[in-house]
């Protein structure tokens, strides 16, 4: 029997059963939709979490005062740690070359009002690398003065929904006066939104020259520094460098380090684990429609004894019964393969064009893999009902 | 005369619980080249058992059989399917075509199962069918022909891949009388061109229409009547009385 002749046979056998064949494509393709998209979603929240990590700027770190040491100091028994200060931030800018901006931050919670209208938010003191080094930018006015740090000035740039809240209407906030706590300041610039980066919501934030912000908050040390490395130097060998200029002017390693990678990599790898059980779950589905597969070729044998009986007193052998069954299992199988895979596309474009930063494309290994197991699932389940097939006694099977 | 079927002291024995029983017992048959042999008998005689033996879908439990001079006992069941395949036609009491496949499809089917080109296939089937007088029949399926149409397609083909011998179980058992006639006087004429026929049937008219009559009892061979005998005989009709 040629090739083409078998497949020829089995597709002739499959569409004359539609409603039977029907069935069993929609649970092979239920199963492998159920597969390609929620691996699809999986991969999209891993990319949308990197995508959030990526707009906070490349290559940060974080230093903020305090260590984590499990024999660290209880709180208030002595070994406070000491204060992040500007000289710090000095030291570091003056003693680390590879550092491409240093850029200290003090944080505090003010009201922030224009005449009556008022808004409790963030307020930041720190320098004009602030707003690059997080990937933010001005939509009107300008930013922060080139200060010495330890100069203030009572300035201040507003985040945009603050700007809209404070000056409602169209109102040009750019150059009015708004009170911060109970000091005067002027607008000179607004910054355009960029949503919520890691629990700060940018909209709803002031940022003001630092050294403005320490005496207005009465500390001396610094929430944060903020460091941006260049784009090709060695991380790990900088930060080690940064570590050692600190415990030279603390005497001891009283703050930590954290680099934005090492936040990101992991977050990553959670989330591909999440995916891949994501994938484990939705190819149960699969094995359902597996066994719906088998069980639609058992009663397909039985309800053609007679065929299969005629077919052996025209020649066929066991062999050529079994591939024809067989064929007919991989095609039923490798179709709904491909309908399940098209139908999971189309849905993870509709998802798209309705959130458009969530983007939920399969990935690669995700359709081979559905492609693969659905005609595999189909094979290995119509592998029993095939025997059973090309083993019927042709003389008991011609009588039925 | 070429001797096309040699079976020697075959027994076919089936278990039913404890006890045996024996369909064929130690029969011994020849049956020489372009003869037409009619078997009959009472039902459960073993006529069945001996046609699906001499057509290869059965095996007996012991003796011997040799097709065309060849020994097929102890063949491989791949070895069978093909000598089945080019030696072997069959035409069933129920047709048996594929109701999916049109008439010129279920021809062709043998020749699907021993590989010949496409082309070649529906060149041959079509002639088939048109010898049988059904060339304005081609693309019906079975469903929409009569009983008597859809046995001429099954003998259509049955002697498709040119057999040695046709094996035919009650082929006008489902048939009126005019449907019936010409579906014998078909094999009649395939007999005519040479081929050596083998019909089971319980219808005195289609036996006498043979050259030999053999009559199983208890899987056994009871009477044989040869030649010219055979169309005088009104004990024909008598074998099938109650």
């Amino acid at each position: 029997m040629r090739s083409a002749d078998k497949w020829r046979f089995a597709l002739n056998a499959l569409l004359h059963n539609r409603l039977r064949t029907g069935l069993c494509l929609l649970g092979i393709s239920i199963g492998v939709t159920a597969v390609v998209l929620l691996t699809g979603l999986g991969e999209g929240a891993r990319r949308y979490v990197g995508a959030q990590f990526q707009s906070l700027g490349t290559n940060l770190v974080f230093i903020f005062p305090g260590h984590a040491d499990t024999e660290g100091a209880m709180p208030g028994l002595g070994g406070a740690p000491n204060d992040l200060s500007l000289q710090d931030a000095r030291a570091l800018q003056r003693e680390v070359r590879q550092l491409k901006t240093v850029v200290p931050i003090s944080l505090g919670s003010e009201t922030v009002a224009n005449r009556e209208r008022s808004k409790q938010v963030y307020v930041l003191g720190t320098t004009p690398q602030f707003i690059e080094a997080r990937g933010l930018r001005l939509s009107s006015g300008v930013n922060l003065p080139e200060l010495d740090w330890e100069r203030g000035q009572p300035v201040i740039v507003l985040g945009g929904e603050l700007a809209r809240e404070l000056f409602p209407g169209g109102e040009v906030a750019v150059g009015n006066t708004v009170r911060v706590g109970d000091r005067r300041v002027r607008v000179i610039g607004v910054m355009e939104d960029r949503g919520t980066q890691v629990g700060l919501d940018t909209g709803l934030m002031g940022l003001i020259p630092v050294a403005s912000a320490m005496s207005m908050y009465n500390e001396s040390g610094l929430f944060r520094i903020l460091v941006e490395i260049g784009a090709q130097t060695d991380t790990d060998r900088t930060v080690a460098r940064m570590r050692e200029v600190l415990m030279e002017r603390h005497g001891e390693e009283d703050f930590t380090c954290k680099t934005q990678e090492s936040v990101a990599g992991s977050l990553s790898t959670i989330m591909r684990v999440l995916t891949l059980a994501l994938a484990g779950i939705a190819s149960v589905s699969l094995a359902v429609a597996g066994i719906g597969i088998m069980n639609v070729m058992l009663v397909s044998v039985s309800e053609r004894r007679s065929e299969v009986g005629l077919l052996r007193a025209l020649g066929a052998g066991h062999a050529q019964v079994r591939g024809i069954f067989l064929a007919e299992a991989a095609l039923i199988s490798a179709a709904g393969g491909v309908i399940g895979l098209a139908i999971a596309i189309v849905a993870s474009l509709v998802l798209r064009s309705f959130y458009p930063a969530f983007d939920a494309t399969p990935p690669w290994w995700s359709v081979l893999a559905a492609l693969g197991v659905s005609t595999g699932v189909g094979l290995l389940f119509g592998v029993m009902p095939a025997n059973k097939a090309s083993r019927l006694d042709p003389v008991v099977a011609l009588r039925s | 005369m070429a001797r096309v079927i040699e079976l020697r002291g075959i027994r076919r024995t089936y278990k039913m619980g404890d006890q045996e029983l024996h369909a064929l017992a130690d029969l011994d048959l020849d049956i020489e080249s372009g003869e037409h042999v009619a078997i009959m008998g009472p039902s459960g005689s073993g006529k069945s058992t001996l046609l699906n033996v001499i057509g290869l879908l059965d095996r007996a439990s012991s003796g011997r059989y040799a097709l065309d001079g060849r020994d097929v006992t102890d063949l491989s069941d791949e070895e069978l399917s093909e000598v089945r395949q080019n030696q072997i036609g069959f035409v069933f009491q129920s047709y048996h075509l594929v109701a999916r496949l049109d008439a010129v499809a279920n021809v062709e089917l043998p020749m699907v199962f021993a590989g010949v080109p496409k082309k070649e296939r529906r060149q041959r089937a079509e002639a088939a069918l048109q010898r049988v007088g059904l060339g304005d029949r081609m693309h019906h399926k079975p469903t929409e022909m009569s009983g008597g149409q859809a046995q001429r397609v099954a003998v259509a083909r049955s002697t498709i891949m040119g057999p040695s011998v046709l094996l035919a179980d009650e082929p006008t058992g489902n048939l009126d009388s005019v449907s019936g006639n010409r579906v014998l006087d078909l094999l009649q004429g395939l007999h005519r061109d040479g081929l050596t026929l083998v019909v089971v049937t319980h219808d005195p008219a289609v036996a006498r229409l043979a050259d030999r009559v053999i009559v199983l009892k208890d899987g056994r061979l009871a009477r044989e009547w040869r030649g010219t005998d055979v169309v005088s005989l009104d004990q024909l009709f008598e074998l099938d009385a109650p």
